[in-house]
């Protein structure tokens, strides 16, 4: 009871530092600039959970660039050609690439380890040559001029006022990222302690042995790599509503290898591993930009000499139950 | 038609040779070179400097790219990723290194060389017609194919019938066996890494006097020597060769085919990449796993 009581306590705290602390701080030194860091956090560890999920799976996955991408073109294309509300494009955008990433699932994810990272990689190449190829994605020249958002309304209700009319757009994104980044991660946190969630623990820990009692691993991955797709899609929507546009190069290779780079640096076993894990690489990330032009070169330093000295991640050394399961 | 096998030739031969890096690393390491491309970007960039910079044979410059990325390749498995290998539990981790060492060697090649496209003077001048333009190709295309298959002729020729050829190979195939005949692994995973990165180096040294090279080109390539591997199977000397050519044929014959619908050539080899693999997840010739 009193381990609950904590737990309660613990996510009543994070709740009020990004709802009320973070705003207020922000409103009190006039960093307003920090808003669109915190934003991007937010929305690139939505795409990290689902990274992190695959990963929970046993497979490394390096493809997320790919349906964060998809997920932005599925949201522009309906709101700028067909006029869709911005609101709507979100879950469509995510049920989109779940529903791709079950088409290309069901062949992938029979590969393992470096196979599927290899595989997950090209597909993120070729989500971008696509997206130049496609005549609805306007090719190089990406889709710009996205209208901001506009209301969201049920039964003349109004839910969530028009963005346009909002005096600060910034700390309206701010809070619908948030939003979104709580729930998916609640979410995520309710798959992993569900029953689906400890079938997935002993898809990680040993693939043959969990289908020889009797779980149906190809259903279980497919399932697991649709909801990551899923979160990567919503997150690439929000993306490209608050750039306001969107090209073939938004979500390059680099990306993909980033979302997988926040889980892992986040630590494995946990599921808000990713949510630390991207905020301390974008924030890394972004102190070294005043370095100019060594920026790639010490970031690059950094996680190598992270690797040399910490090879099983900084949390990661805890990961539960993986001892005697790896070799 | 024969304009089109021409190029497909030439192109999956510099794949070919791409791949047969990458999958050495793979066979002896178990780890995938993410940082492959880069290393084929500096072998570029270093017959280059020597070639157009410094107004030495072409020859000086291929050579040069070979022995500064095999000295690059030696160090870096040397303190990189032996130590990693070596205290790891699993398998991301040597893969986030090397996607470390991708990033680095991009930023290295960025403060050295500059994110210039560079070219080079043609090392020949001339076009080979043959049958009255039904097919059409540079001399230097053609000296660069034929060097190409040269190097995988020497490579194949050195991994059969060498000691360390033989080593290698049986470090490739059984690792803790290989150790118990009295093979010292260190050494010969140094040198395959090293063999592996000077293969990169050869290419980027020999296609950039046809394409030239800039910094964007690494990540690409990377990938497209992964694709190769995969067609022909991870770890694979033959497959490599194969996946490398298959590439090189798609690619062309896609160029060709597909340029009425647009540049849509990589989404159908990644498709019928997709249903091979569905197929067989293995590949052409690599060994099934479990």
């Amino acid at each position: 009871m009193l381990y609950k009581n904590k737990q309660i306590l613990g996510v009543g705290v994070f709740l009020f530092v990004i709802f009320v602390l973070i705003p207020w701080l922000i409103h009190v030194s006039g960093r307003w600039d920090f808003y669109y860091t915190l934003t991007s956090v937010a929305l690139l560890s939505i795409a990290s959970g689902g990274v992190w999920l695959t990963f929970y799976i046993g497979r490394i996955n390096i493809g997320q660039g790919a349906f964060a991408l998809a997920g932005g073109y599925v949201s522009a294309i309906l709101v700028v050609k067909y006029g869709v509300s911005f609101w709507l494009t979100i879950p469509l955008a995510g049920l989109f690439c779940a529903f791709a990433a079950v088409l290309i699932g069901f062949p992938i994810l029979r590969l393992k380890g470096v196979y599927f990272a290899m595989i997950t990689l090209v597909l993120t190449e070729v989500a971008r040559l696509t997206a130049l190829a496609l005549p609805i994605t306007n090719g190089a020249r990406g889709i710009s001029s996205i209208p901001l958002p506009g209301e969201l309304s049920i039964f003349g209700l109004t839910i969530i006022p028009d963005f346009s009319t909002i005096e600060n757009v910034k700390l309206a994104f701010y809070y619908l990222a948030a939003v979104l980044m709580v729930v998916s991660f609640a979410a995520l946190y309710r798959i992993v302690n569900s029953r689906i969630g400890h079938l997935c623990r002993s898809l990680q820990q040993n693939e043959e042995l969990a289908s020889s009692i009797g779980v149906n691993t190809a259903y279980l991955r497919v399932i697991a790599y649709a909801i990551s797709s899923f979160m990567g899609g919503i997150s690439g929507a929000i993306f490209v509503a608050i750039s306001r546009s969107i090209y073939p190069a938004s979500f390059p290779v680099k990306d993909s290898i980033d979302f997988m780079l926040n889980c892992f640096l986040g630590g494995l076993g946990y599921v808000f591993g990713p949510m630390l894990g991207t905020l301390v690489i974008y924030f890394g990330w972004d102190v070294l930009f005043t370095t100019g032009k060594y920026q790639l070169l010490i970031y690059s330093s950094v996680l190598i000499l992270l690797m040399l000295f910490l090879p099983n991640g900084i949390l990661s050394l805890r990961l539960p139950g993986k001892k005697g399961a790896s070799k | 038609m024969e304009q089109v096998l021409a190029n497909g030739a030439y192109l999956g031969a510099q794949y070919a040779l791409i791949a047969l890096g990458l999958t050495l690393i793979f066979a002896l390491m178990n780890v995938l070179n993410f940082a492959h491309g880069q290393m084929y970007v500096i072998g570029g960039f270093v017959t280059y400097t020597v070639y157009a910079q410094l107004g030495l044979p072409f020859v000086v410059g291929l050579a040069a790219s070979a022995v500064t990325l095999a000295i690059v390749g030696a160090l870096i498995e040397k303190f990189l990723f032996r130590p990693v290998i070596k205290k790891s539990v699993r398998e991301e981790s040597t893969m986030l290194l090397a996607a470390g060492i991708a990033f680095f060697l991009d930023a290295i090649i960025l403060l050295v060389f500059g994110e210039k496209q560079r070219g080079v003077p043609k090392i020949i001048n001339g076009i080979f017609n043959y049958n009255d333009y039904t097919m059409v190709m540079p001399y230097d295309k053609i000296l660069v194919g034929f060097l190409a298959i040269a190097s995988i002729v020497i490579f194949i020729l050195y991994m059969q019938y060498s000691k360390t050829g033989r080593a290698m190979r049986a470090l490739a195939q059984d690792k803790v066996a290989a150790q118990l005949m009295g093979v010292d692994v260190d050494k010969y995973s140094m040198i395959g890494f090293a063999l592996g990165a000077m293969l990169a180096g050869v290419v980027g040294g020999l296609l950039v006097t046809v394409t030239g090279i800039n910094l964007g080109m690494g990540g690409p390539t990377s990938i497209k020597a992964f694709m190769m591997v995969m067609i022909g199977g991870a770890g694979v000397i033959s497959g490599a060769i194969a996946g490398g050519f298959i590439l090189g044929m798609m690619e062309a014959v896609g160029l060709s085919v597909l340029a009425a619908y647009g540049d849509i050539t990589y989404l159908a080899i990644f498709v019928s990449l997709m249903v091979f693999l569905a197929i067989r997840p293995q590949g052409l010739m690599g060994k099934p796993w479990g």
